[in-house]
């Protein structure tokens, strides 16, 4: 059917009537399959990802530190340097728990905020008053521990977290646990 | 020698049914694409879980590297307004050639002293890696900030829509430099905007 009648027609007579007249589809095929190749490399099927980020208004100062909540609620992570953090409950002087060095990801800070977050609840026994956390990334932490950091809260579904400014204690604290130095090995992994 | 008859064997598969899935797929492709944008400065940005997809329209992407800016908008009408309220506030002329070359352009990382000379240039050897050092974002001289500010001014003015804003930022940056960008953004008070990534595997 798809191939072109070369005999001669001659010796088999009979034959060449159950052929049937055909075109040779091979050369379209080809054609179409490398116009395929050429849509799909050339395209971007899908829009990027993204994730929504909100900052607290910087502009109303006289409104801001005012809202009050439990040190029990608070969990603050300091981002630092070799995809390592520092997290600690309640305030930088005499945090509740804490401050403990940790990694990012699956047995490291999602773990700590899943822990958190239960004890929390379970303590308030209201799900709109879960665990808050505040993200202080200092500034040799990479982009992508703030978004890891960012993604873990999308994961364990805490509702509230902000990133904030890193202060000069926070700083000593990832002095002492050596997270505040160069840069060695982190960049180029995960 | 006996003459032996070879019997014509011929191997020959129907590829008629092969012909319609090809094209079938290829006219898929050709109806769900749209081109890729060349990037002026490709960067590799971070992975999250999050699926959240980019608006489409009334975008405006900053696209942060190792010390370069770029920024770019969607929509051609709103990228010629925003030129032209850039020009007042630089006191630089366009002529309408060059806002129409301009408009054209889906991103850009130049001062807007050079502007003119990027425009000039044929489309293939503006996206040259390197020939672009970046959009000044100082506090001296920080083009970044009235490039956003005009840049949703314009969409405001055109569309009467809020323009959204995605940061592109590469995932070994040093956090200050974002830290910098998104300053600019909330100087403006635009507190809300995407942070673009990659999808991440189901097992982090």
């Amino acid at each position: 059917m798809a191939e072109l009648n070369t005999d001669s027609g001659k010796e088999k007579k009979g034959k060449s009537k159950k052929l049937g007249s055909g075109v040779d589809l091979t050369a379209m095929v080809d054609l179409a399959f490398l116009l395929i190749t050429f849509f799909m490399l050339t395209t971007t099927l899908s829009k990027p990802q993204s994730m929504n980020l909100a900052m607290p208004d910087k502009s109303d100062k006289s409104a801001r530190n005012e809202t009050k909540v439990s040190d029990r609620r608070t969990l603050t992570l300091l981002l630092g340097t070799d995809n390592k953090l520092v997290w600690y409950m309640g305030q930088t002087a005499k945090p509740l728990d804490g401050p403990t060095v940790t990694g990012y990801g699956k047995n490291g800070l999602r773990q700590v905020l899943l822990d958190k977050n239960s004890q929390v609840l379970a303590r308030t026994q209201d799900p709109e008053r879960g665990l808050i956390v505040i993200i202080k990334p200092s500034n040799k932490s990479l982009y992508h521990n703030l978004v890891d950091a960012l993604d873990e809260m999308a994961i364990t579904k805490v509702k509230t977290y902000a990133i904030v400014e890193i202060t000069p204690e926070d700083l000593e604290l990832l002095d002492k646990e050596g997270l505040n130095g160069e840069q060695e090995q982190s960049k180029g992994v995960n | 020698m006996a003459k032996v008859k070879i019997k014509k064997k011929k191997i020959s598969i129907d590829m008629t049914a092969m012909c319609d899935v090809a094209f079938l797929l290829l006219s898929f492709f050709i109806m769900t694409s749209t081109a890729k944008l060349p990037e002026p400065y490709p960067v590799d940005t971070p992975a999250s879980t999050v699926q959240t997809k980019l608006p489409d329209s009334y975008l405006a992407t900053i696209t942060v590297g190792e010390g370069r800016i770029f920024f770019g908008v969607t929509g051609k009408r709103v990228r010629k307004r925003m030129l032209e309220q850039m020009s007042e506030k630089y006191k630089l002329e366009f002529t309408p050639e060059e806002a129409d070359a301009f408009s054209l352009i889906d991103f850009f990382g130049v001062d807007i002293n050079a502007m003119k000379k990027l425009i000039a240039l044929p489309n293939a050897e503006r996206n040259a890696k390197g020939l672009q050092p970046g959009v000044p974002y100082d506090s001296v001289n920080n083009q970044l900030h009235d490039w956003i500010l005009c840049a949703r001014l314009a969409t405001k003015e055109i569309n009467n829509e809020d323009l959204d804003i995605a940061i592109k930022g590469d995932k070994n940056l040093d956090y200050p430099m974002i830290k910098a960008v998104i300053d600019i953004l909330q100087e403006q008070r635009k507190n809300n905007f995407f942070l673009v990534t990659n999808l991440r595997g189901e097992d982090f």
